[in-house]
């Protein structure tokens, strides 16, 4: 490839730069002065994700002059990724996404660095996360996206400006996707809006069992029935191509049987790993709208989606639609939501005596009750075996002797109310 | 960078009128969900649990006494682990000895269907325990996860019995030894 002043040297960025350096409605002189400027080149952002919208997220964030980038990703690249995730090739074939995605992109886009992480989300600590100032999602599974949204959630302390990181998820579907940015503990969190999922319509066990009708009827047949029935293996790894040509197998026979044509290797691997056919086209749309927000974020140079509207929706189901929308942060978010109430203690009171308070209240009744805070066991009625290791803490004083304290969370549990559990934030009088 | 502090410090304003202040310690789903769980459990006369830290509820060991059944008098422990996906992921479960079981690997693993592909978050500690227990009431032939125990099994019903007995005093069984498990009543 040539190589030209304009894709090497500083003039690589006049344009952005034009952007970034001249003041508009929404940034003001103090956004566009070089010390301002110079966050961005600090900024450290965390890319979860090297697959298909993963690559472009990465190309597009270090074009956009973001130069401290960091890549998750536990996969290792399979040949059928070749046709869409760009930054690989067929000698990458095994070998790490993160690290595959990150060598090129740095060796393309000279000043960017990029540190490759292989490995699960949930491998890594708070301490990690902390370490960032934007994340970008390009995931597939709807578990991860709630993790580090949990995640992110709860690393929101009052006390460090630092500690809210903005998340910005992209996802696609076919010719379907999604931008959502998400401010967390500000703004509508990605639990609270999960029913925006809908999930997989399973095909009724029956219809497997007696009349399927169309392939995917065969495979699952194979994959649930029949693979329960004659467990050819222990456990089925659906990455493992001998199961898979198991379960094409079996479910060719049963097509055959029932006069249904069009099992295929490919489509057995793509019913049993529920992959949902990835368009290139639809994953460097929504990457590069992510992308575009990351760089609002970073340089405030035009107002970010996530205030007003938060969601993006773009379809190309159907000629082209797309929208922007508001969504309201859930009140009751098990994630998000504020639903632990005050709760006013004297500190010197006994742990017995605060148990004994929660009898009385008219609004709990509450007569076994069970309280723990964040990674302490204070007294819990059951099992028999921590009851008892339990039961010195409720002589002991709340403060001093449990070190309980203003802003920490107590949950109680009682065995009366099985669906119930009673959150409060302590303060003293 | 965009002022999102600004912001988070009015919302916060608004919020705490009366104001708690102080560094928010928030509870993890994970502990407030197997806090629930475990104050749920029914144990009966033939379990127990074990915590070694009782601040550190995600980890336990639960103990086994089958009163009935053919590895009745023995006494089995499995480790439990949540980790901080729980309920979204199923708790991790090992048998802490090794034994003579059909659903049990050499290893410890335990083959249960709730431990793997039909875990929802909907269910809890309690139907893992329940599980647990059924298998040492009726092991099961058609899951094997030690497969010459489930041959046994599928082949002679008094011979697996004999087998389960061999194995639990510590004997060996085609040149596997097994743990002794017996149960001494004080
Ligand atoms: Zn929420």
């Amino acid at each position: 490839m040539a190589t030209t002043a304009a894709s090497t040297g500083p003039s690589r960025w006049q344009y952005l730069d034009k952007i970034r350096r001249n003041p508009g409605p929404f940034n003001q002189d103090s956004d566009v002065g070089d010390e301002a400027l110079a966050a961005q080149d600090k900024a450290k952002i965390l890319v979860i994700g090297a697959g298909g919208l993963g690559c472009e997220i990465l190309k597009d964030l270090a074009l956009s002059r973001f130069k401290d980038i960091h890549v998750i990703d536990m996969d290792t690249i399979d040949i059928s990724n070749l046709n869409r995730q760009f930054l690989f090739r067929q000698d990458d074939v095994g070998k790490f996404k993160a690290e595959v995605a990150a060598a090129f992109v740095e060796k393309r886009v000279k000043g960017t660095k990029i540190t490759a992480h292989n490995g699960r989300i949930q491998d890594f600590n708070e301490d990690f996360y902390m370490q960032f100032q934007i994340v970008v999602c390009g995931l597939d599974s709807i578990e991860a996206r709630r993790w580090i949204n949990a995640m992110l959630v709860n690393m929101v302390d009052m006390e460090d400006q630092d500690s809210l990181k903005p998340l910005i998820d992209g996802g696609t579907e076919g010719f379907k996707g999604q931008t959502r940015v998400i401010f967390p503990t500000l703004t509508p969190c990605i639990e609270c809006q999960l029913d925006l999922y809908t999930p997989r319509a399973a095909v009724p066990l029956c219809t497997l069992a007696t009349i399927p009708r169309q392939p995917e009827h065969c495979i699952e047949w194979a994959h649930i029935i029949a693979w329960e029935e004659q467990k050819p293996f222990p456990n089925l790894d659906k990455d493992d191509p001998e199961h898979i040509t198991w379960l094409y197998q079996k479910a060719s026979a049963r097509a055959q049987e029932f006069g249904i044509s069009g099992v295929t290797y490919s489509l057995t691997q793509g019913v049993v790993k529920n992959i949902i056919p990835a368009i290139a086209s639809t994953n460097a749309i929504i990457a590069a709208s992510c992308c575009n927000e990351a760089l609002k974020i970073a340089t405030t140079a035009a107002p970010a989606l996530g205030f007003e509207e938060s969601y993006m929706m773009y379809s190309g189901d159907d000629s082209i639609y797309t929208s922007t929308f508001k969504y309201d942060k859930k009140p009751d978010c098990t994630v998000c939501g504020e639903v632990a109430k005050p709760l006013q203690v004297d500190p010197k009171m006994t742990l017995k005596e605060l148990l004994d308070s929660f009898a009385l209240k008219a609004d709990l009744q509450l007569k076994k009750p069970s309280i723990r805070a964040e990674g302490k066991t204070l007294y819990m009625q059951f099992p028999p075996s921590i009851e008892e290791q339990t039961r010195p803490n409720l002589e002991k004083t709340l403060q001093q002797d449990l070190g309980l304290d203003v802003g920490h969370e107590v949950v109680v549990t009682d065995p009366a109310f099985p669906t119930l559990t009673f959150r409060f934030i302590l303060s003293f009088v | 960078m965009l002022k999102i502090w600004s912001m988070k410090k009015e919302q916060q304003k608004a919020e705490n009128a009366e104001g708690a202040g102080g560094k928010k310690k928030k509870i993890t789903a994970a502990q407030l969900r197997v806090q629930k769980d475990l104050s749920e459990l029914s144990l009966g006369s033939t379990m127990r649990t074990i915590f070694a830290d009782a601040d550190d509820i995600l980890n336990f060991v639960l103990e086994i006494k089958p009163d009935e059944g053919v590895y009745h008098g023995g006494l089995f422990t499995f480790t439990f682990n949540m980790d901080q996906n729980y309920p979204h992921e199923p708790p991790k479960v090992r048998c802490q000895q090794k034994i003579y079981h059909p659903n049990i690997d050499l290893e410890g693993k335990v083959c249960l269907n709730i431990l793997r592909e039909d875990w929802k978050p909907v269910l809890n500690l309690n139907a893992v325990i329940v599980g647990l227990q059924f298998l040492f009431l009726e092991p099961n032939a058609s899951d094997p996860l030690n497969k010459e125990a489930a041959e046994d099994l599928r082949s002679s019903r008094e011979n697996f019995r004999r087998n389960v007995r061999t194995s639990m005093t510590g004997g060996s069984i085609r040149g596997t030894s097994y743990d002794r498990v017996m149960f001494n009543r004080a």
